[in-house]
């Protein structure tokens, strides 16, 4: 069974449709890249399957492992192993990283009817997990996002991800405003994540960061839709020709 | 031309309730004299309506209507119903002194093991006997606030507390105000502390309602003096029964380089009001006021606080939030005076309210008077709902609703609850926000 298959997906907002009839399937372990021109619809998309409010499908279905995702609230979603990391992570001032990061993952434990980590399990766990994402541990102690760089925000969401430990990924994003060198570290930092239990899907406008999270396929949106899947030469080919051809098509 | 107004069925009930409790009131001469003329001045104004701006927001006539009987003195069973409900509001390592009904109850309060330097009297035992003096400030009023003018007419008993010069207190008082009876009537108190030059100490004050007790009033009233140098950490807690009234003052004077960082939470009573006057006597002297309301239901919960900044050199801190679910109104008016002498004045006063639901209400006047002009004063507020995007930040890292609006609620309290000094007291506070949160489901 695929671990995610979206059939036909309409999505509208605010009485304007912005999906219009979607389709993508994701098996267990894959690395899927989307890319697309900007107002495609690549956040809408990922939006919509991690839960946010204020999207209405008006038709079509996503599915996780058989499920029905749209069914699900947000926090079911999470605790299934559905991760977005955010194209602009918000800043929580007044609660810690630390605090936050511990709620998140024993909510997400509760609600699989696993038991609550023990303090010093988690604090090795985060620290070990920081350390490997040149995480500096007083930012853990800080509200979460509040003052971070764009690129400390960034590898806040990888860290969030190395912690839940979620079977889909999706990263919206994930390379922009990054310098090169935090750029090799979230890349490095993702790569480490790649397994046969986990697949990805990663959302983003360069083939640059292709290079380095390598896809097993590479999708292309336009208005709404897939246009055109193929493998990862197609991000090259999108590189050289840009994106007029299958907006036309589209 | 002359306006005649007649009296209210209300004025009249309040009337023949004064009359009636006259004979229980402490103190007589001069003492009896004072309350008469408060008593006189309640009456003329009645209770207090929207009409007059100062009440604007909390119009007592609609939201209370009537001024209940005194309360009769606790008996046995309404005593160990307090005891009851002591156990459930204790803090650990402070000394207790128990009020029931607005008597004072000696068996109840820690009274065995005396410290150097603290004095703790009784309002009764003072009016009827203490020196005359102390009795008049005790019963000095400002009359042109009718609440305040009912209470002196009607104080029963309180605590007088005198901290001797360079005591260091070695555990925090705890003032625990428990209603008990279970006829809904009214309970009148008035307690002063009054702190010596270089004193630290600790006042907490608590209102709480024992097993049965419903729709019961509280009327108090503190006055407080803090001497040259003295320091003192105040911590307000209203945890009234749902359906009780909780309207209340307080002033304090503060003395040359004297520090108060007060904090007070509303969480219970029905309609509450609370009126902190705060003078600034002497130079250099430093008030933090921090507050939060956690209210619900159709919970009415006003702070109208009055900053008086009448010499040089003092700096005012006011951070007050409020979180409001339901049909629940906020209010909080805060009025920062600096006098013509008083430069160098450093004054800020920051107010936010969250709303929960469609229907919750907050009200925020802050008004600033200065007449001096080498000032620092600034004042901001904000109302809003939690913020869409935070939640669903939280909700995609597996958090249920709830819990997600918790998190950010506590947040958002948590900046005027880090103003508690102390460890203890402070985790008292985190917890019992944390059970308000709890019980919202
Ligand atoms: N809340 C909203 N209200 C109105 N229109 C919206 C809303 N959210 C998205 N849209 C519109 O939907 C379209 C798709 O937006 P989306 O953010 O999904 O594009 P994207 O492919 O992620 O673009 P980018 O590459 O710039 O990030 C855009 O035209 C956008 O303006
Ligand atoms: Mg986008």
């Amino acid at each position: 069974m695929a671990l995610l298959e979206v059939k036909d997906l309409q999505v509208r907002v605010e009485d304007r449709e912005i999906l219009h009839g979607l389709s993508l399937t994701v098996n267990d372990g894959e690395v899927h890249a989307i890319m697309g021109p900007n107002g495609s619809g690549k956040s809408t998309l990922s939006h919509v399957i991690a839960g946010k409010p204020g999207y209405e499908v008006t038709g079509g279905q996503i599915l996780f492992r058989g499920e029905d995702l749209l069914e699900m609230e947000p926090d079911e979603r999470a605790a299934k192993g559905v991760f977005l990391a955010f194209q602009y992570p918000v800043e929580i001032p007044g609660v810690t990283t630390m605090n936050f990061l511990r709620t998140a993952l024993n909510a997400q434990r509760k609600a699989r009817g696993e038991s609550e980590l023990l303090v010093p399990d988690f604090l090795k766990k985060v620290r070990s997990v920081a350390a490997g994402l040149n995480i500096p541990q007083d930012m853990l102690k800080r509200g979460v996002n509040v003052g971070f760089s764009g690129g400390e925000k960034k590898r806040n969401e990888i860290l969030q991800m190395a912690l839940f430990e979620p079977s889909l990924c999706i990263l919206d994003e994930m390379d922009s405003g990054l310098d090169i060198d935090a750029l090799r570290i979230a890349a490095d930092g993702v790569n480490a994540l790649r397994s046969p239990e986990r697949a990805m899907v990663v959302i983003t406008h360069y083939q640059r960061l292709l290079n380095y999270i390598v896809p097993d396929y590479v999708h292309v949106m336009a208005k709404g839709r897939v246009v055109k899947s193929g493998g990862k030469e197609l991000a090259l080919q999108l590189e050289e020709s840009g994106y007029a051809q299958f907006e036309d098509a589209a | 031309m002359n306006v005649v107004l007649a009296k209210t069925d209300t004025g009249r009930a309040v009337s023949s309730s004064f009359a009636l409790a006259r004979e229980r009131l402490p103190g007589s001469g001069k003492v009896a004299e004072q309350r008469r003329q408060a008593f006189e001045a309640f009456e003329r104004a009645g209770l207090p309506h929207r009409r007059i701006e100062d009440w604007k927001y909390t119009d007592l006539r609609v939201l209370m209507r009537e001024v209940l009987p005194l309360a009769a003195a606790p008996d046995t069973a309404a005593l160990s119903r307090a005891e009851t409900a002591l156990k459930l509001h204790a803090i650990e390592r402070t000394r207790r002194l128990v009020l029931v009904d607005g008597v004072f109850a000696p068996k109840l309060s820690d009274l065995g093991k005396s410290e150097k330097g603290l004095s703790v009297r009784t309002l009764r035992e003072v009016l009827e006997a203490g020196d005359g003096a102390l009795q008049s400030e005790l019963l000095a009023s400002d009359n042109s606030n009718p609440m305040i003018a009912l209470n002196t007419a009607m104080a029963t008993d309180g605590v007088v507390i005198e901290i001797a010069n360079g005591t260091v207190l070695e555990q925090p008082l705890h003032v625990v105000h428990v209603a008990s009876a279970t006829t809904p009537a009214a309970t009148f108190t008035r307690s002063l502390l009054r702190i010596g030059r270089d004193v630290a100490a600790t006042l907490v004050e608590s209102f709480v309602a024992a097993e049965g007790a419903k729709a019961y009033q509280t009327y108090d009233s503190l006055i407080v003096s803090l001497d040259d140098n003295a320091r003192l950490d105040h911590l307000r807690l209203v945890e009234d029964g749902l359906e009780a009234f909780n309207i209340a003052s307080a002033a304090v004077t503060l003395g040359a380089h004297a520090q108060l960082n007060t904090f007070g939470m509303v969480s219970g009573a029905s309609v509450s009001r609370y009126q902190p006057t705060i003078v600034f006597a002497g130079e250099g002297a430093r008030v933090d006021t921090n507050g939060v309301n956690l209210i619900k239901g159709r919970q009415h919960a006003d702070t109208t606080l009055f900053m008086d900044h009448a010499v040089p050199n003092c700096a005012s801190r006011e951070v007050f939030r409020a979180v409001i679910d339901d049909r629940a109104h906020s209010v909080f008016q805060g009025r920062i005076i600096v006098r013509p002498d008083a430069q160098k004045t450093d004054a800020k006063m920051m107010t936010r309210a969250l709303l929960l639901s469609d229907e919750a209400e907050a009200d925020n006047k802050p008004e600033l008077e200065i007449f001096a002009d080498d000032v620092t004063c600034g004042h901001g507020a904000t109302t809003g709902a939690l913020d869409e995007s935070l939640l669903f930040y939280l909700r995609a890292r597996g958090l249920p609703e709830k819990e997600a609006q918790a998190l950010l609620i506590q947040a958002f309290v948590g900046e005027a609850i880090e103003s508690i000094t102390s460890d203890s007291l402070r985790e008292h506070v985190i917890a019992a926000a944390r059970r308000w949160l709890e019980a919202r489901g």
